[in-house]
């Protein structure tokens, strides 16, 4: 499933990356907010769901090759890290609901 | 044979720099054919010294030679140094400060996951000098 596809499915909204989200491949989930924990055990192309939004979560994002990162319970996203993501082809959503009610979500989608 | 060495230099208060190197490490390893699973590795464990300099070293500097069977990364700070590295080195121990902790840091993991991602591991501390952690990852 492509993270477009999981964005409107979830009713999910774009901060960032919405023109490369059709191109780009979901196939699992990860749900942290320690940036070293999740760096060492997401897998590529994960949809991680987090509170996190500075600058850092970019770099996580980059280094471990998630599809993408859903800001869950509407935490904010700096600006930095959204010039950061904008640079590096990071997809960037967010939502209302928090990372178990995605997670359960995306379960039955993936 | 030697194919590329890179140098960089890391600062010690600037947190928005951190994963500078280990990007452009990541770039350039993937488009010298490197496997994805060595890039991966190579670049966290980079990005974990990165890190580490930040929080802990004052900064420092990171050399990378890259060659077809190898590639060997050395992470210098002249910072505190480590008074127990085998207590460094568990998952969970750390120092780090609480407003390091509110980024997203500072869970232990760093050297652990240094560790975990490469195949040779040597740390050279001493307190009140600094910390030389030499690494290599093999390819094949």
């Amino acid at each position: 499933m492509t993270v477009k596809q999981l964005q409107e499915k979830l009713e999910l909204t774009f901060l960032c990356g919405e023109e490369i989200a059709e191109n780009r491949e979901a196939e699992g989930c990860y749900c942290g907010d320690l940036l070293s924990w999740v760096m060492s055990r997401a897998s590529e192309n994960d949809v991680w769901l987090t509170v996190m939004g500075n600058i850092n979560s970019i770099g996580v994002a980059v280094l471990a090759d998630v599809a993408c990162i859903v800001l869950t319970e509407n935490a904010s996203l700096d600006e930095d890290a959204k010039k950061r993501a904008l640079e590096n082809d990071v997809i960037i959503l967010t939502t209302s609901k928090n990372s178990y009610q995605i997670a359960s979500e995306i379960s039955k989608l993936i | 044979m030697e194919l590329l060495s890179l140098h960089y230099e890391v600062s010690g208060t600037d947190f928005t720099c951190a994963g500078e190197a280990s990007g452009k490490i990541k770039k350039n390893l993937k488009e010298l054919g490197f496997p994805t699973n060595i890039v991966r590795n190579v670049a966290i464990a980079v990005y974990e010294g990165e890190i580490n300099m930040v929080i802990h070293g004052g900064g420092g500097v990171i050399d990378v030679e890259i060659s077809p069977d190898c590639i060997s990364i050395v992470l210098a700070d002249q910072g505190p140094g480590i008074p127990d590295v085998s207590l460094a080195m568990q998952e969970g121990y750390s120092t780090a400060p609480d407003n390091v902790r509110q980024l997203g840091f500072g869970a232990g993991m760093g050297l652990p996951n240094i560790k975990k991602y490469t195949d040779e591991m040597i740390i050279e501390t001493e307190v009140g000098k600094g910390t030389t952690i030499k690494l290599k990852v093999f390819v094949n």
